[in-house]
């Protein structure tokens, strides 16, 4: 005897099936991207064990891998993303704020926005090109045979500012770096930052303006604070893909080999020694982290197929590291938002 | 011709004045045939309206009757949405608020305003209403404090919240955040509040709070409150401006204008024949 219900329709259930089979799926997809991942860690961690130690990480690169380290690539690497940070932060965010608070609303304004989105996904080597031609070489105007020599006559291969040596053209030095950089983050650096900007509610604005606020006053004390959260997101995720960009700082010529630190500031007793060496770094000569990796992946002696691995290890941490204090710093920002 | 539109509003305001005594109130703000537009859309119609001062104006009418659009040419609002024009004069007191010279920044610090949503800043109780004073220049900390406690005494707010000043203003309830807004107003000093719908937003309890401060308020300041609820226009105001299609249809003093209306269009409206 079957039951009696007013309403049959209640006890079938609807969907539910699909409901499961895309929970599995989605977790399917969830569980073997960090299976992957997971492999791909033991692995590097496992071939870089006994080469990652204290000394890995002070020694300059060397031709007997017993004494070869990252110290060259980690401090060059420190040297590259700080003044990248320096300069795509203070530029990006205030592209942005000119896009989203001052410009008006027309063609020129329209195609800038549209073409950030476009340059976002150029390839990095490209930026890479540009940066040989534009920061390396300076486009062949200054040196012997450059086009100041050819057509003047007369040129410059060195400026010497306050004791510190600039070659000019500048050559594979931490600056053309820097800058290339730069240049490859901050599209999305501005998007990001338009995004966090947008996300500020309009009300926001009014109130404070309503309140006899300049429009800079709003910026400065409503709008940019409440976007700083947003604003940190984009630069970890710029930050992160800087540190670990090889192609275009291969194009760029960065040398494999550099047996010093930039500004000769190896350890903090040198810097104390000679503090002047910091303006000297950015003229300097380096090499990143990915580069060394890249070079020791392709020496056909084992023994520097552990440094590499090792140095993907160090490249790990340093991220890990750089993202932390970015959240930090997005952290103590929310703070100051009280929402 | 604008003088002789003054007369007749006198008049007006002269038959009533058993009721309140209206006509010992000055003018505080004036608009003059005034005429709005967004891009190519008028939205108010030589609109000439005086508000008087010390006292409560309410505007009402259907949504869309250019209300609240009117509500903000005075404290310039909506020189922010971009395509707008504007013909026709503003006086402050005599002051042509659109005259080429005049500071908007310190324009809206003279006429504060108060919006539909409350929009307390996602900081401290404290910092929301320091931030008028703070970038209009004042650092002294007690004269500060001295400033946050009156505002928030005005506000009927002190005493809910005098033990949590550095908590989050977002924290708040609806009617609270509101009044937060309403102390951040007069935080800044203000000589005119423009509301736009204050209370829509709000449960009967909240509402009825912030009509009371309304009716404190209009004591010290002048008010100018944009409704959809005609019996709040009825309760909280002294004049009271219907607003249809963008024209002003009639203005007059509140009891007058709902019991004994010149107009047609505004009988039909206050006895809910449309709008």
């Amino acid at each position: 005897m079957t039951e009696q219900t007013t309403h049959p329709e209640l006890l079938t259930p609807s969907g539910k099936k699909e409901t499961r089979l895309f929970a599995i799926l989605c977790a399917t997809a969830t569980w073997s991207s960090a299976f992957v991942l997971i492999v791909l860690l033991s692995a590097v961690v496992f071939k870089a064990w006994g080469w990652f130690d204290w000394d890995f990480l002070t020694s300059y690169d060397s031709r007997r891998p017993q004494k070869a380290g990252i110290f060259a690539g980690l401090i060059g690497t420190a040297w590259m993303i700080f003044f990248t940070i320096l300069f795509s932060v203070p530029i990006g965010v205030g592209a942005a704020i000119y896009l989203e608070e001052y410009a008006k609303d027309n063609w020129l304004s329209r195609l800038i926005r549209i073409n950030l989105a476009n340059l976002a996904g150029v390839p990095s080597i490209v930026y890479g090109i540009l940066g040989v031609t534009v920061f390396v070489r300076a486009f062949g105007v200054f040196g012997d045979d450059g086009h100041l020599d050819s057509f003047v006559g007369w040129s410059i291969s060195e400026l010497n500012f306050l004791g510190v040596k600039i070659s000019l053209p500048l050559g594979e030095v931490v600056l053309s770096g820097a800058m290339t950089m730069t240049l490859l983050i901050l599209p999305v650096i501005i998007i990001a930052a338009q995004e966090a900007l947008r996300g500020v509610p309009p009300s926001v604005r009014h109130a404070s303006l309503a309140l006899g606020a300049s429009k800079w006053q709003t910026i400065r004390n409503q709008v940019l604070p409440a976007a700083i959260p947003g604003i940190m997101t984009g630069v970890i995720l710029s930050i992160s893909r800087a540190i670990g960009e090889t192609a275009p700082l291969i194009c760029l010529g960065i040398a494999a080999y550099v047996p010093f630190a930039p500004g000769g500031i190896d350890s903090p007793e040198a810097l104390m020694k000679q503090p002047e060496g910091v303006l000297q770094a950015p003229f300097d000569y380096f090499t990143v982290i990915p580069i060394q990796i890249y070079n020791w992946a392709l020496d056909h002696r084992s023994a520097y197929k552990g440094h590499a691995a090792a140095g993907i290890c160090v490249l790990l941490l340093s991220l890990l590291v750089l993202n932390g204090l970015a959240i930090l710093i997005r952290n103590r920002a929310n703070r100051h938002i009280r929402w | 011709m604008t003088e002789t539109k003054n007369s007749a509003i006198d008049v007006k305001v002269e038959k009533a004045a058993s009721v309140r005594e209206p006509s010992t109130h000055a003018i505080k703000i004036e608009s003059q045939n005034l005429d709005f537009f967004y891009g190519e859309h008028q939205a108010l119609f030589d609109i000439s309206l005086p508000v008087p001062e010390r006292a409560v104006t309410a505007l009402i009418g259907p949504s869309g009757c250019g209300k609240s659009t009117f509500l903000r040419t005075l404290n310039r609002m909506n020189d922010i949405v971009e395509g707008t024009r504007l013909t026709g004069k503003v006086f402050l007191e005599g002051q042509d608020i659109y005259a080429p010279k005049v500071d908007v920044v310190t324009l809206r610090k003279h006429v504060g305003m108060v919006f539909q949503k409350s929009t307390p800043f996602p900081k401290s109780i404290y910092d929301n209403i320091a931030y008028g004073p703070r970038i209009h220049g004042m650092k002294d900390k007690n004269k500060l404090d001295e400033i946050v406690k009156t505002s928030l005494e005005r506000a009927a707010l002190w005493n809910e919240v005098s033990n949590r000043l550095k908590d989050s203003a977002m924290a708040l309830s609806g009617g609270q955040q509101q009044r937060l807004c309403i102390a951040r107003t007069l935080a800044t000093d203000p000589e005119v509040i423009l509301m736009d719908e204050p209370a829509s937003a709000l449960d009967p309890a909240s509402t009825s709070r912030i009509e009371e401060l309304i009716f404190e308020l209009k004591e010290k300041y002048t008010i100018v409150i944009v409704t959809h609820n005609m019996q709040q226009a009825a309760r909280v105001s002294d004049y009271t401006a219907f607003f249809y299609e963008g024209k002003l249809i009639e203005r007059g003093v509140t009891e007058k204008l709902f019991t004994n209306p010149a107009e047609q269009q505004t009988q039909d409206y206050i006895t809910g024949r449309f709008g």
